[in-house]
């Protein structure tokens, strides 16, 4: 694809032989869902820990017809959220929009949708740390060969030390599944709410991490389990609230605090599926109030 | 009767030095084994080339697996000798700093093997983990205390049972009792006699303390410059050196 005119960079900002090598990893990851693909990570006009990882595979897969979404912490009117759909819509031509079941591609920080993915949808997570054995092993050429064996033992006494000192298992983000019944995986710090949406999902789900140099995915309708105890199964976070503004008590939400004196709020994190309910809300009650 | 474990030849060099050349011994099930020498003698060599952390550049280490029958050791894939190393195996380090993970409570330190081998259900986990602890003489009121929270002799006692809990054939021990004082030394080593006898236990011990050897093992190899150069029944050994270098060893222990 030739030059973006006016702007002197390639289409999508990186060029044509660092996509290709991209498009290469991620083929393998696909191949092999769960495995961390190692790739060279490019220098990309933010910082690290903001989604260098994401944004090159995103400038991998993106092409002049898709449609892009950009969220951040499941909002997508946040900074980090802002400015990255603004640099592929300068680099890329690309056509943007907050509605999830309009997106093509979504890139997200922290979350997944409220709304459900359809097929044909990518997925591309922004993962600050890609190795779930990280803390629990420090030697990378031990990690490599665990995964190579599938040891994976150690991953529980992380969950056993949670159950000892807490009574249930704390770990409430980034927490450890295993993909298609092989690699144990992180699912990037999005909170354990979400876990569940990426079994049999029917979108692709790709994850990025620009630092550490990984890629890895889960192609469609691949099994994801989150690790647990026979006796402390894994569960998900719940709310005795509703949101304030939709009134959804089945999505998750973000405690707001409202002033100084102990007030309170709690709103979904996923600003599309809340004003799309509230949308929804308010156009039924016009319709009543006509009939 | 097969041996539990023979050791035929075994050399590993560094480069022209010998760290062990030539060394074979067998071991039967339930028996322990001193290892003595100076250091730089190649004592810890021929342990870690024998228990699967060093390879050794020749020599085969056969060990008589409960389905499998003998295998030598060092012809197994990697998968298979480090599934020995957590099942069948043990291995005790001098340092409880290093056999031991710090940042995870004793409970999770004697339960690791198991959830490594699929142990799943937490209770069931922590149930054995106190039958353990009570089996080493730990207060398992403290069970959810990092070991960090324990003494020295109370370090390498956590250490053995989270060696013990898969109820290994096999146990390694390198200077077990080094850097502990007097009295909890003999306390370990007494709990080590009685958990060996009641297991049915085989060990093989390093150690350049020819008290430990006398207390523990039923036979001994003296190993000097990377070689073999006596080795017999414990008693016979201690009792009747033949060897001018085990002579030396033997008189120059301070007696009491």
């Amino acid at each position: 694809m030739s030059a973006i005119s006016g702007t002197g960079y390639n289409y999508a900002y990186l060029d044509e032989q660092t996509k290709r090598m991209i498009r290469r990893a991620i083929l393998k990851a696909v191949a092999i869902p769960g495995y961390q693909v190692p790739f060279g990570s490019r220098e990309m006009p933010l910082p690290y820990g903001w989604g260098t990882g994401g944004i090159q595979v995103t400038a991998a897969l993106i092409g002049p017809d898709d449609v892009l979404k950009v969220i951040d912490q499941g909002s997508d009117d946040t900074t980090n959220a802002v400015s990255i759909r603004r640099f592929f819509a300068r680099t890329a031509n690309v056509a943007t929009t907050e509605r999830t079941r309009e997106a093509t591609l979504i890139q997200t920080r922290h979350r997944i949708p409220e709304t459900p993915l359809a097929p044909g949808q990518i997925l591309v997570y922004q993962v600050p740390i890609p190795e779930p054995l990280r803390w629990l092993e420090p030697r990378e050429t031990e990690t490599r060969t665990m995964h190579a064996l599938r040891e994976y033992g150690l991953m529980h006494t992380r969950l056993y030390e949670d159950i000892a000192r807490h009574g249930r298992i704390a770990t409430s983000y980034d927490y450890p599944v295993v993909v298609n019944g092989r690699y144990l995986m992180r699912p990037s710090p999005i909170p354990k709410f979400d876990n569940p949406k990426m079994h049999m999902s029917p979108a692709l789900q790709i994850f990025g991490a620009g630092r550490e140099k990984r890629i890895y995915a889960v192609p469609p309708h691949t099994r994801v389990e989150s690790l647990d105890f026979e006796d402390h199964p894994f569960e998900v976070q719940k709310w005795n609230e509703s949101c304030a503004l939709c009134g959804a008590h089945d999505t998750f939400l973000d405690e707001i605090v409202m002033d100084d004196r102990g007030g309170r709020m709690h709103v979904c994190s996923d600003t599309d599926h809340c004003t799309t309910r509230q949308a929804r809300a308010s156009a039924a009650e016009t319709l009543e109030a006509r009939a | 009767m097969t041996a539990l474990l023979r050791v035929e030849g075994l050399s590993r060099y560094y480069g022209a030095r010998a760290g062990c050349e030539c060394v074979s011994f067998e071991l039967d099930e339930g028996e322990i084994l001193a290892v003595v020498g100076e250091s730089g003698s190649g004592k810890t060599t021929l342990l870690d080339c024998v228990s699967g952390r060093n390879k050794p550049d020749s020599g085969t280490v056969v060990f008589n697996t409960r389905i499998d029958g003998p295998l030598d050791v060092w012809r197994l894939s990697e998968a298979a000798r480090r599934m020995l190393a957590r099942t069948d195996w043990g291995y005790v380090h001098q340092s409880p700093r290093e056999g031991l993970r710090l940042d995870a409570s004793a409970g999770a330190n004697v339960g690791e093997r198991l959830m490594a081998l699929g142990a799943r259900h937490y209770g069931r986990i922590r149930a054995e983990a106190v039958g353990w602890m009570d089996a080493v003489e730990l207060d398992s009121a403290r069970i959810d205390e990092l070991p960090t929270a324990f003494s020295g002799g109370m370090q390498q006692r956590l250490q053995i049972a989270r060696n013990l809990v898969t109820r290994p054939r096999l146990v390694f021990m390198d200077e077990p009792t080094a850097g502990l004082d007097v009295s909890v030394q003999a306390r370990l080593l007494d709990l080590l006699r009685g958990l060996a006898g009641e297991l049915g236990l085989a060990a093989i011990i390093v150690t350049h303390d020819l008290a430990v050897a006398r207390l523990l093992a039923q036979r001994m190899i003296v190993m000097r410059g990377g070689g073999v150069v006596e080795s017999g029944l414990t008693d016979q050994v201690l009792d009747d050196p033949q060897h001018p270098y085990t002579q030396l060893l033997v008189s120059s222990v301070l007696q009491a």
